[in-house]
């Protein structure tokens, strides 16, 4: 509670100091609006339903993409995980490209696929797969070798080993792997929808830039980071957290 | 010369009547068995060396020795799950090459499955073996009543006490109905007082379900109070130094005094084996 607290009031001076600032005038009210007029443009564009149609076209690119980056990945990762050859190649692979920013991939996109929901897709997919498959490698390498010893002992084998033991023994660790996808995957996505992109956030983002209202800029990164945060902050860490207790791991703060 | 074959054929008939061979069949038969094991330098240690033994339906045979004599490789070797380099390992006459579900370990960590619930960890072994939904739970019930745990059955492994998650390890295993449950040191993480109540208990429940027993440890009144017989296994390489047939009555204290001269006598043939491992480990010390 007492937490809470600190925090309401950390950013309530925030925004306080903020309006300080604003009142000053040291800057024009164009390049450093209020937070009142970021609200308002905030109320405007979800009062047109642009800001509506925004998150829901962006939240459907990352739903099919990072849907995509889940598939892939934890069949990559378990395969990767699973043969030393695979590791070897596809492995060494995987983790170079891994330092490649994602957005590097939007002008192969481009080429490929044209100025096209894939273009994007295929940005969200790259920036975001990587990340999933080495935690699933790491997931599964990691799974304690007691639980198969006694999984097999207990007649589990092949596809119910599998199923019934690796999978749920190493969900600890595929969870990190998502959460650490879904936050490359929405970044990739944003950037990806600034530089090329019909609709989105990202594209509102530019739109905001073209048009000089730094109101509407400062709006959309306002929900970007919300929804971000919603995403990684709420759902991903107590789900990480509740795996984590009823794994009997340490909880971690 | 036709006669006496008749004879002896009919005399050898008569004592293969159904009840005395199943008396007379050793449950598991360990026949010459020796394990080696590759070093990285190439040569090999010999881990076990000829062991034979037979461990008789129902019986609660225990394993003991000094830290390094391969009691656990035993183990390892009589539940399929790992291969002798000569020697044959028999389960009800039939030959062991892989683990099977008639062969049951509780390895020390357990590896209960903390993301089932109490009840779903004990149903485990039955689900794989294909047994329908009805029938596996009232079973694993069954099970999670002889182990006193039946008021856990929706709990989940991490709020258990430690001597709870041995329980619900062995009421998962006898679940499946094994025909011999191997158990490798599975009390030496507990405290004193918790390996007390397990003693207890364990006894109790191989009393009411006539299970066939092999138990490995490295403590001596351990294996007195549960054990039908002790075996003592020698420093490297291991061999069966000797069998110790422990006839006390049952249930047995710690405290028993008859309990302790039978401990003595097999702890003063263990030590002989500790000061040849001490001995060993001082001559490697002098080389270096």
């Amino acid at each position: 509670m007492r937490r809470r607290i600190e925090k309401l009031i950390f950013f309530f001076c925030l925004l306080a100091v903020w309006q300080v600032i604003y009142k000053m005038k040291i800057w024009s009210p164009f390049l450093f609006p209020s937070p009142f007029e970021v609200f308002d443009a905030l109320r405007l564009g979800f009062g047109d339903r642009t800001f509506l149609i925004g998150v829901g076209i962006s939240m459907r690119r990352i739903a099919i993409g990072y849907g995509i980056s889940i598939v892939l990945g934890l069949a990559l990762g378990l395969l990767i995980a699973m043969n030393d050859f695979l590791e070897n190649t596809i492995g060494s692979l995987v983790l170079s490209l891994q330092s490649l920013p994602s957005i590097c991939w939007l002008p192969l996109a481009l080429l490929w696929f044209g100025l096209s929901e894939a273009a994007i897709l295929f940005v969200v997919v790259m920036g975001s797969l990587l990340a999933v498959t080495i935690n699933t490698e790491s997931g599964v390498r990691n799974v304690p070798k007691i639980y198969m010893l006694a999984g097999r002992n207990l007649g589990a084998n092949g596809a119910r080993l599998f199923l019934h033991v690796l999978l749920p023994a190493s969900l600890p660790y595929l969870i990190s792997g998502l959460k650490q996808g879904w936050a490359f995957a929405w970044r990739s996505l944003i950037a990806g929808e600034m530089i090329y992109g019909s609709l989105g956030l990202g594209f509102l983002l530019m739109m905001g830039r073209d048009l000089n209202d730094m109101s509407q800029v400062l709006a959309v990164m306002g929900l970007i980071m919300f929804l971000g945060y919603v995403v990684d902050r709420v759902f991903f860490v107590n789900v990480e957290r509740h795996i984590r207790s009823r794994w009997g791991f340490a909880p971690t703060s | 010369m036709s006669e006496p074959n008749d004879i002896s054929r009919m005399t050898s008939a008569a004592f293969e009547l159904p009840q005395f061979a199943e008396l007379r069949q050793p449950k598991l038969r360990v026949s010459g068995v020796s394990r080696k094991f590759a070093t990285p330098n190439g040569t090999s240690v010999i881990a076990l060396e000829h062991i034979s033994l037979e461990v008789r339906p129902g019986e609660f045979l225990c394993i003991v020795g000094p830290s390094g004599c391969g009691k656990s490789t035993l183990l390892s070797l009589m539940a399929g799950l790992d291969t002798p380099t000569s020697g044959e390992i028999f389960l009800d006459g039939q030959r062991v090459d892989g683990p099977g579900t008639g062969l049951s370990v509780i390895f020390q960590e357990l590896g209960l499955f903390p993301w089932l619930t109490v009840l779903q960890n004990v149903e485990f072994g039955l689900k794989m073996k294909g047994m329908e939904r009805a029938e596996r739970r009232k079973r694993a019930m069954e099970f999670l009543r002889l182990v006193h745990l039946s008021s856990f059955e929706s709990s989940y492994i991490h709020q258990l006490s430690g001597g709870m998650k041995q329980r619900v390890a062995l009421a998962r295993s006898l679940a499946t109905q094994p025909d011999v449950l191997f158990m490798d040191e599975p009390f030496a993480a507990l405290d004193a007082q918790t390996r007390d109540l397990m003693h207890e208990e364990l006894e109790r429940v191989w009393k009411e379900t006539g299970q066939t027993i092999v138990f490995v440890t490295h403590n001596v009144r351990e294996a007195v109070r549960l054990g039908d017989r002790v075996m003592l296994l020698t420093f490297r390489p291991g061999r069966v130094k000797t069998v110790f047939p422990v006839i006390l009555e049952r249930p047995r204290h710690l405290e028993d005094a008859d309990l302790a001269h039978t401990a003595r006598e097999v702890l003063a043939q263990l030590k002989e084996e500790i000061n040849k491992a001490v001995e060993e480990e001082y001559s490697h010390a002098a080389k270096d």
